[in-house]
């Protein structure tokens, strides 16, 4: 796929970036199923913000991930790496297949990702509330080499630009922790506006729905309270992050958080929006059901293979 | 008497043997480190002043990062800015950085093995009136079970600015405990310094027991060791700047030449240097071996040296405990 930055995106792309994703999400419950434990929900909510990253937002280089020039994704909330993993594979950091290997004694699919373990993986990450705060360092490490360099360089391979932005995916479960909004405070004093903050908001946490747990709202208002440009969308409509993406390069003077709404379990409607699903996986028998879920859309539209 | 070859202060024992606090070796080693390396960054968590972080400040303004109270994401900032190819040093109190962030500095700093240089300040109870919340005891004991991080506890200012530089040589995470209170600086710049080196500092003919000690106390220690010395009691004093990884071959020399250990430090007994020194020579070459440190209490206030002579400290103390030691 081609793509050139402020070109609107085709039907015929977002069409193939949703199919993309399906197979994502797959590649996710069979995963999970033949780990036989790991998180479910927030992985399969995820897969469409994914594949937008690693398919269509994201300058980068799978077969070289230490590419100088690559724009950085940090995921604080580690325990969705299914999704990554799944991405990463599908778009060429390595085999699909290894996939099965996640959680396993000696793969390089950690239960929570490493980055000594597998290339491409930016950090190691699992404990919340540390994301922001290590893509906000990284950010404000590039503002800095940035003032002896061009910031934004074309890049010949692919004929885009590039310009290092920094990206950071965090749940909204985390913003419990305090350490999120000492990273907030800092990247908002800093201007940081190199990094864009991805926020999976899908209401649910380990112990329920994060407003009985610990109440998080107004989280637009408390992050432009700290000098953020905060933006909301559907993080299940490609096409729509993708847009809001493209806004938040666009602002100069400030960090932006975008706040995805997802729907937890995305893809497979007999778990959707249930917390329960959020830190176990499927059994062999509901991996077929899900399987098929996906497949059709939750029933919604015949597929070959369903 | 005096090992020659550690090239000490040639006012070793004198009244007047010039003093600085070791976290002025911070602030001299960081500039002198800032200098050669454009890559070096320093990170302070609102106490720019007493860290000595203002130093390097004022060398290298757009090098400084202020991060305000916030020493979980000043470790976490740093890890991030290490992923981006700098070299971070975090300056706090020690209670703060590694005791505020310690699970940052384990995934973010440790598990990663990134580059960011740790420094706690105003480890001990030397810290004196601010008493025991700001007296770090267990640094050493956290600090050292992590694995990938290299534990430095510098004697003197001098040695501190050494080990700051040689810090910014290592690839991965180091942690360098450093002092409030001014202390003798015994060593010079000839004095050797290599991260996972001991330095004798004392050498007798016949040395009954073996003194083995880290940070500022080695100079109470080599004080000792002259008084036991002019009261027949000879011994071997080693001080060790580098508590992980363990300078082995010279604890085993010093084990197999005296039969008998003490170790001193200003930190907990347990889980500390002496601790370390213990688990090896347990298996490696077991010997009695007495540990003098903080026994199992926290600090309190009161002047560096009304602590220090509390906690069994001071070289009367030191003294007293190798005799009856040896006594045993």
């Amino acid at each position: 796929m081609s793509y050139n930055e402020g070109m609107a995106l085709t039907d015929e792309h977002i069409r193939a970036l949703e199919k993309q994703a399906e197979a994502i999400r797959e590649t996710i419950i069979n995963m999970l199923v033949a780990a036989g434990s790991g998180h479910t929900a927030g992985p399969l909510g995820m897969a469409d913000i994914f594949t937008a990253f690693y398919f269509h937002v994201l300058n980068h280089r799978p077969e070289q991930p230490e590419w100088e020039e690559r724009d950085r994704l940090i995921l604080s909330n580690g325990h969705i790496c299914p999704v990554r993993y799944a991405a990463m594979a599908h778009a060429g950091y390595f085999p699909v297949n290894e996939c099965l290997t996640l959680r396993k004694f000696g793969s390089r699919l950690q239960g929570h990702p490493e980055r000594l373990r597998l290339p491409g993986m930016e950090t190691t990450s699992g404990p919340l509330g540390e994301g922001l705060s290590q893509a906000a360092g990284v950010a404000y490490a590039i503002r800095m080499d940035n003032e002896n360099r061009d910031v934004v360089r074309p890049d010949i391979m692919s004929g885009r630009t590039t310009s290092r932005h920094v990206y950071c995916l965090m749940s909204d479960g985390e913003q419990e922790e305090g350490n999120t909004w000492e990273a907030a405070m800092f990247a908002g004093k800093n201007k940081l506006s190199n990094l864009t903050a991805v926020m999976d908001r899908n209401n649910i946490q380990i112990d329920g729905m994060t407003e009985d747990v610990m109440p998080l709202e107004p989280l637009a208002e408390k992050y432009r309270a700290f000098n953020w440009h905060v933006l909301e969308v559907n993080g299940n409509d490609i096409n729509a992050f993708i847009a809001a993406v493209d806004e938040a390069k666009a602002i100069h003077e400030k960090p932006t958080l975008i706040i995805a709404h997802t729907i937890p379990g995305k893809g497979v409607p007999e778990i959707e929006f249930d917390y329960h699903w959020h830190g176990k996986p499927p059994t062999a028998e509901e991996g077929k059901r899900f399987l098929k879920e996906i497949r059709t859309m939750g029933g919604k539209l015949p597929h070959e293979y369903a | 008497m005096l090992n020659k070859n550690a090239k000490l202060s040639a006012k070793v024992f004198a009244d007047d043997i010039e003093k600085a606090p070791t976290r002025d070796g911070f602030g001299k080693g960081t500039v002198e480190a800032g200098k050669a390396d454009p890559r070096i960054v320093v990170l302070c968590a609102d106490l720019a002043e007493s860290t000595r972080a203002e130093w390097f400040q004022k060398e290298f303004p757009e090098r400084f990062i202020e991060m305000g109270v916030a020493e979980q994401n000043m470790a976490t900032v740093a890890a991030g800015m290490a992923l981006a190819g700098k070299i971070p040093f975090t300056a706090s109190y020690a209670a703060f950085n590694p005791g505020r962030n310690y699970e940052q500095i384990r995934t973010t700093i440790a598990l990663n093995n990134v580059s960011v240089k740790i420094c706690g300040m105003h480890a001990g109870v030397s810290v004196g009136p601010d008493g025991a919340t700001h007296q770090m005891l267990e640094d050493i004991g956290l600090m050292r079970m992590l694995p990938n991080m290299i534990v430095l506890t510098p004697g003197d200012a001098e040695e501190a600015r050494k080990a700051v530089i040689a810090a910014t040589a290592t690839d991965g995470p180091v942690y360098i405990r450093f002092g409030r209170a001014a202390t003798p600086v015994f060593t010079t710049p000839e004095s050797p310094f290599r991260i996972g080196k001991a330095l004798l500092l004392w050498e007798s003919e016949n040395p009954k027991i073996a003194i083995l000690s880290t940070g500022s106390l080695s100079h109470t220690a080599l004080v000792a060791a002259r008084n036991l010395s002019e009261k027949g009691i000879e011994t071997l004093v080693f001080h060790l700047p580098t508590v992980k990884p363990l300078d082995g071959e010279a604890v085993i020399d010093a084990a197999k030449r005296t039969g008998a250990v003490v170790t001193i430090e200003e930190h907990q007994a347990a889980g500390g240097f002496g601790s370390a020194v213990a688990e090896f020579l347990a298996e490696e070459h077991p010997v009695p071996l007495k540990r003098l440190g903080i026994q199992d209490q926290f600090g309190q206030s009161g002047s560096p040296e009304e602590l220090l002579s509390h906690y069994g400290l001071d070289a009367m103390h030191i003294e007293e405990a190798v005799r009856a030691f040896v006594a045993k």
